[in-house]
């Protein structure tokens, strides 16, 4: 099977029944170890335990990003080579996007109570990330609001790649602007400032969660597929009906005249 | 174990709860997704609804 022959979306569900245990399995497997490492690691000399709260609010925080990011490519995909997965592949990794989104928000917001004194501050990362949030929700508002899934696509698709934007502002705003949230401390020019017994661990987790990012993402994806199944299903009842009574319509109608006539 | 969290040990066990709780939400909605477009699907077709291929509209899934 070439990759092209994925965009025909029964080959995509044959290879979904086969790859989805698998990863399923990875994925238990690799959050297993990564909890058990994060469960070991050290207490930080400042943060003390608090610093655990990292090794599930960074991952979550890296995949609500990631997760845009993957959906902006299938953007390009709707919009540039129309290619009959991509907005399949949108619409799916919108809530789960939005799920890690919140994930990142909520432990941020219970790592930065005993570290910085509040659940909140409006500085440059956590408003951008909140931002991120609420387009997230937006997005999937504007999927349910048009009921056309070709139409939906492709303004969901120009929503995506204009909200992209948002991404380096996210990335980068802890240089750009002096403000509570900490500065890189992992993908850094001069390498992690994370001493290895919190960056393994750390990592694990990171992988672990984008490992499960897949596995979900190909489940709704295969979901939304199985869904525009039954609605085009649906439309050729709904024209069945349709047209079975107005054949009825036309019959009675010819009979009336054929009696009118022999009246 | 919790003791050994220290003062804040509320904080850490909120945090892994809540992407626990989250994580199983997004797992049991997918699941519970799959099986409602599948029994859809199967009404459909044991009323005749079918593609227009003649393949089963749950073809691989």
């Amino acid at each position: 099977m070439t990759l092209i022959d994925l965009a025909n979306p029964t080959r995509f569900l044959a290879l979904t029944a086969r790859v989805l245990p698998w990863l399923a399995a990875a994925t238990v497997l690799l959050l297993a170890i990564g909890l058990y490492q994060a469960a070991l690691a050290p207490d930080d000399y400042q943060q003390g335990a608090t610093v655990k709260i990292m090794f599930i609010h960074v991952p979550n925080a890296w995949l609500s990003m990631f997760v845009w990011g993957v959906m902006s490519i299938a953007s390009l995909g709707t919009l540039v080579w129309r290619h009959p997965l991509a907005d399949v592949a949108a619409k799916a990794a919108a809530p789960i996007g939005a799920a890690f989104t919140f994930l990142a928000l909520l432990t941020g917001s219970l790592w930065g109570r005993p570290m910085w004194g509040t659940y909140w501050e409006w500085d440059a990362r956590l408003t951008s990330v909140l931002i991120l949030f609420l387009m997230y929700l937006g997005l999937m508002a504007l999927w349910r609001a048009v009921d056309d899934p070709s139409r939906a696509a492709r303004a969901a698709a120009v929503l995506t790649l204009v909200g992209a934007l948002n991404l380096p502002i996210i990335k980068f705003s802890v240089d750009w602007w002096n403000t509570l949230h900490q500065p890189a401390s992992v993908m850094r020019m001069g390498g992690s400032a994370l001493d290895k017994s919190f960056l393994i661990p750390l990592l694990v987790m990171a992988i672990a969660f984008t490992l499960l990012f897949v596995t979900l993402h190909l489940a709704a994806m295969r979901n939304e597929i199985l869904r525009r199944r039954v609605r085009s299903l649906q439309m050729m009842q709904a024209s069945r009906v349709a047209f079975s009574s107005e054949m009825g319509a036309g019959a009675r109608g010819h009979n009336a005249s054929n009696e009118v006539g022999a009246a | 174990m919790i003791m050994s969290l220290g003062p804040y040990a509320s904080f850490i066990v909120t945090s892994y709860a809540a992407a626990a709780v989250v994580v199983a939400i997004l797992i049991g909605w997918i699941v519970l997704d799959y099986r409602n477009q599948t029994q859809r699907l199967r009404e459909l077709e044991e009323r005749g609804i079918t593609r227009r291929s003649g393949r089963s509209a749950m073809d691989a899934s």
